[in-house]
């Protein structure tokens, strides 16, 4: 398809996130017709009404779908835009199901006091599963609306139909009322019931199309409002005392020196201990006037030994089992045995954690770059002692969040501040404690043992996954017999003791080093069979849909079969995450004499089923492929014995332009599935494409994540 | 304290301040022009880039002494009556960003790279846009963007 020629023009006014106080909201409330949702007190997500649910009287219901008297549609969503692009999606779903122009949907997206309870942006959830829902309310209210209609117009609802927001009868053209119209003065509710219908992928002309996004024009003009630009009068900046280490405990703290200079508060609340002032700077200033001692950290960990650490200390886990792995090894005619590691990997988002908080008459706000906003209100109402509804998160823009901002102990620390000040306070953390108190992405082992029978089929896999949980280990090719144990993962059931500093989910979470171990691997056993890595693939695969994208990224990117090494520098990986299929294709370069790296040219082919948005579909694969770069050559947290030594990007690399090859993303056409992840399954394949791509280049293995320089020729000399 | 002079956004300010304070703080904080960002502290990132008298400087490590006197400009200034700069309007044709956290700091870095080279080659817009990060990946259509405005910016656009 032709994306470029898809955009449409930015019409006068675009976009703009809406914010509403809830005054704003109960005006905007108070009249038109509203769909109501219930939230599953499970699930922890706006959902459609379960039939027995209905007759629960404690359930929270909560708006979710606005149409007002001109017209407007107003989505109300517990999700929250870091970049990823649903602010734009999201109102494409709505409008479709509405028959409404895109231009008049209005979007506020997480606040708690007026979206719906939300359990958090992640997972590439937001389209794939919330998408169904938000489809629903707005094919509800289309119903309502045309049924309003039939009555007004006195026609029968077949013979009405809806183009820009106006019901008009078929058969009398002169005969049309608009949504805002039917509408005014009333207020209608109606319950979402799980029995609407939805349109079908023929009968779509918003769905499908590019769509301008509606954060541009903020962006573009540094308009756009982050936690940290948010400044209600008279608010402080605080700048929080630091331990030097993980594991290291305060001892004592003379914060005199501090409190002399003037502008400035200290707040001594248990373990919190803040210096503020109006201006950032100077109370960074004033922070290092505070002289604290702590104890050392107990930690003896560091970079270099902790995978033998993680062997040891991992949990056990429980092997899912096919077939039976012992008889599959009889069959093998070739075994091939290795063990793969990967690094700590840090988010390291150019917005670092920052939150604002202010209390008014009892009630705390937060503005907080978070993914989590609802589970944000419940943290802070139980650090405050304060009943929930005394607590309102509200989200603006997120400068990127890849996981690591569903961890938002920054707003519970503006928040603490703003009760012990009386003022409110503006928390922005230094790169140094983002690189701290970062929810790193776990280090983990992967110890695998595989056979190829004579005819080169895989007869056996057995895996153990140590440290990088489940996602992105389960096997799609066609081996009767293999195993997989996982012990342990980024998501808690973790000893105490395992991580040094704290893990969470980092983009496609355990995926990458799952994705990296398992194609490294198979590559490995298609070099023994000396067979072309992608024939040896289709050999042991029957899965037609990762057949078709596998052959997808081979068409586009030219290749031709050769075993590896073949000197030319290919590489291909394929893997399956949130629904969608993904196969990668690379080419690189490797500096004999240095060891660096450099990737070409990348091909990226995807089945996402239906897209909803291909441009910015397009963008998070190319987002994914440049930021996957990152934990495939360079980036690896180090640290000794609680000391987390990097500190900021001068150590810690991220992916810059020089790095960034050609890329090439292709999406497949996939009418019949509904729409599956899109903001993560193109990351995961980056480090064995690379891996495998550098195989074939020089004819060496690297096992381990990232593949620095030093890496790769220490694989070199074998 | 110290009385200080300079250009900012085309507009003479005057303002009393500690010119040992960084121009990132006293943009954001004193003068609440919140485009700029943090996103280093240490002229690693290129989030708080500005322009002072035609040059991209970082703002997070130039001190108020070394504004006095001279012209500056903020994302803020770029767009004039309501109509955006040509490189702003490149960024938004080619979606040169995700998050938006590095785009100011992005389009002040391309904008100052025009000025001095008005037709850069694609090794030049790399090696010039090299010291700016950007964590979402918007680099492919960055590149795209610079080329597209300079391309604007020949064909008269102002």
């Amino acid at each position: 398809m032709n994306r470029e020629n898809d955009i449409v023009e930015l019409p006068e006014g675009w976009g703009f996130v809406k914010t509403l106080d809830r005054r704003d909201f109960l005006k905007l409330t108070s009249s038109g017709l509203l769909v109501l949702c219930v939230i599953d007190p499970l699930l922890g997500t706006a959902g459609a009404m379960p039939a027995e649910a209905a007759q629960r009287a404690a359930l929270d219901f909560n708006a979710f779908l606005h149409i007002g008297a001109d017209g407007r549609v107003t989505c109300l969503v517990g999700k929250v835009e870091m970049g990823q692009g649903i602010m734009t999606a999201l109102p494409q779903l709505a409008a479709e199901e509405l028959d409404v122009p895109l231009s008049s949907v209005d979007i506020v997206m997480g606040d708690t006091d007026l979206c719906p309870t939300d359990s958090g942006t992640y997972g590439s959830l937001s389209v794939r599963v919330f998408g169904p829902t938000l489809r629903a309310a707005a094919a509800e209210a289309r119903t309502v609306l045309v049924q309003m209609a039939a009555e007004r117009l006195q026609r029968p609802v077949a013979d009405l139909d809806v183009r820009d927001g106006v019901v008009v009868s078929k058969t009398d053209r002169a005969k049309h009322v608009s949504y805002g119209e039917l509408t005014a003065g009333k207020r209608i509710e109606r319950r979402l019931d799980g029995q609407a219908v939805l349109k079908q992928v023929g009968a779509f002309t918003i769905m499908g199309k590019s769509a301008p996004r509606r954060d541009a024009l903020e962006k573009v003009t540094g308009k756009a409002k982050f936690a940290g630009d948010i400044a209600p009068s008279g608010a402080l900046h605080a700048r929080i005392l630091r331990p030097p280490a993980h594991g290291a405990t305060l001892v004592r703290a003379d914060t005199s020196a501090a409190e002399a200079v003037p502008g400035v508060r200290v707040v001594r609340d248990g373990d919190l201990i803040a210096v503020l002032h109006a201006h950032r700077d100077e109370a960074t200033r004033a922070l290092a006037l505070v002289k604290a001692t702590w104890s050392p950290s107990p930690s003896t960990l560091n970079n270099e030994n902790i995978f033998e650490h993680l062997q040891k200390v991992a949990p056990e886990g429980r092997p899912t089992v096919k077939g039976n792995v012992a008889d599959g090894e009889k069959s093998a005619a070739q075994v091939v045995e290795q063990t793969y590691l990967k690094g700590y990997v840090a988010h390291a988002a150019m917005e670092t954690h920052s939150a604002v908080a202010a209390v008014e008459n009892g009630k705390v706000t937060v503005w907080a770059g978070t993914q989590t906003p609802f589970p944000l209100k419940t943290q802070v109402a139980r650090a405050l002692n304060l009943a929930p509804e005394k607590v309102r998160v509200i989200t603006p823009y997120i400068g990127g969040g890849f996981g690591g901002k569903s961890a938002s102990m920054q707003g519970i620390e503006a928040a603490r501040l703003a009760m012990a000040t009386g003022k409110p306070v503006r928390v922005v953390w230094g790169r140094e404690e983002e690189f701290f108190f970062d929810t790193f992405d776990p280090a983990a082992v992967f110890k695998i043992r595989a056979g190829l029978d004579a005819a080169k089929k895989i007869v056996f896999w057995d895996n153990t996954v140590i440290g990088a949980g489940a996602r992105g280990s389960a096997v799609f090719y066609d081996i009767p017999n293999h195993s997989t144990t996982v012990r342990g993962g980024w998501g808690g059931g973790n000893p105490s003791d395992m991580h040094p500093f704290g893990v969470g989910p980092w983009r496609a979470p355990g995926a990458n080093a799952n994705v990296f171990a398992r194609e490294s691997h198979i590559d490995v056993m298609a070099a023994k069979a000396g067979m072309d890595p992608v024939e040896f693939r289709m050999r042991n695969l029957t899965d037609a849909r990762m057949r078709r994208v596998l052959q997808a990224a081979a068409s586009k990117f030219g290749w031709s079969p050769k075993p590896a090494p073949s000197g030319r520098g290919f590489g291909v990986a394929c893997g399956d995450d949130a629904g969608t299929y993904v196969a990668t294709m690379a080419e690189v370069k490797v500096d004999k004499s240095t060891g660096k790296v450099q990737v070409v040219r990348v091909v990226c082919a995807q089945d996402m089923g239906i897209v909803v948005n291909p441009e910015g579909a397009a963008q998070q694969m190319e987002g994914c492929i440049t930021m996957g770069l990152g934990y495939t050559l360079a980036e690896e947290v180090r640290f000794k014995d609680g000391v987390v030594l990097d500190k900021n990007f001068d150590t810690y690399e991220i992916p810059r332009f020089s790095a960034v090859p050609r890329i090439e993303t292709v999406i497949l056409d996939s009418p019949d599935l509904a729409p599956q992840g899109g903001g993560e399954p193109a990351i995961i394949t980056t480090g064995a494409v690379v891996a495998n791509a550098v195989f074939d280049a020089v004819g060496a293995r690297v096992v381990q994540l990232p593949m620095t320089p030093a890496r790769v020729k220490g694989a070199m000399k074998g | 304290m110290k009385p200080l002079s300079f250009s900012l956004n085309g507009v003479q300010r005057n303002i009393t301040v500690d010119d040992t304070r960084m121009l990132l703080w006293v943009l954001r904080d004193d003068l609440g022009l919140t485009g700029t960002k943090f996103g280093c502290g240490e002229s690693i990132c290129g989030a708080c880039t500005v322009l002072i008298n035609n040059e991209a400087v970082r703002a997070c490590t130039t001190p108020m002494s070394a504004v006095a006197g001279k012209r500056v400009v903020t994302i803020e200034g770029l767009a004039h009556d309501a109509r955006l700069h040509p490189v702003q309007e490149a960024f938004v044709k080619h979606l040169g960003f995700q998050c938006g956290y590095c785009t100011s700091g992005m389009i002040m870095g391309a904008h100052a790279l025009l000025l001095k080279n008005a037709k850069p080659t694609r090794a030049q817009i790399v090696e010039e846009m090299e010291p700016h990060l950007c964590r979402c990946g918007a680099h492919v259509r960055i590149v795209q963007a610079i080329e597209s405005a300079s391309a604007a910016i020949a064909g008269g656009a102002r």
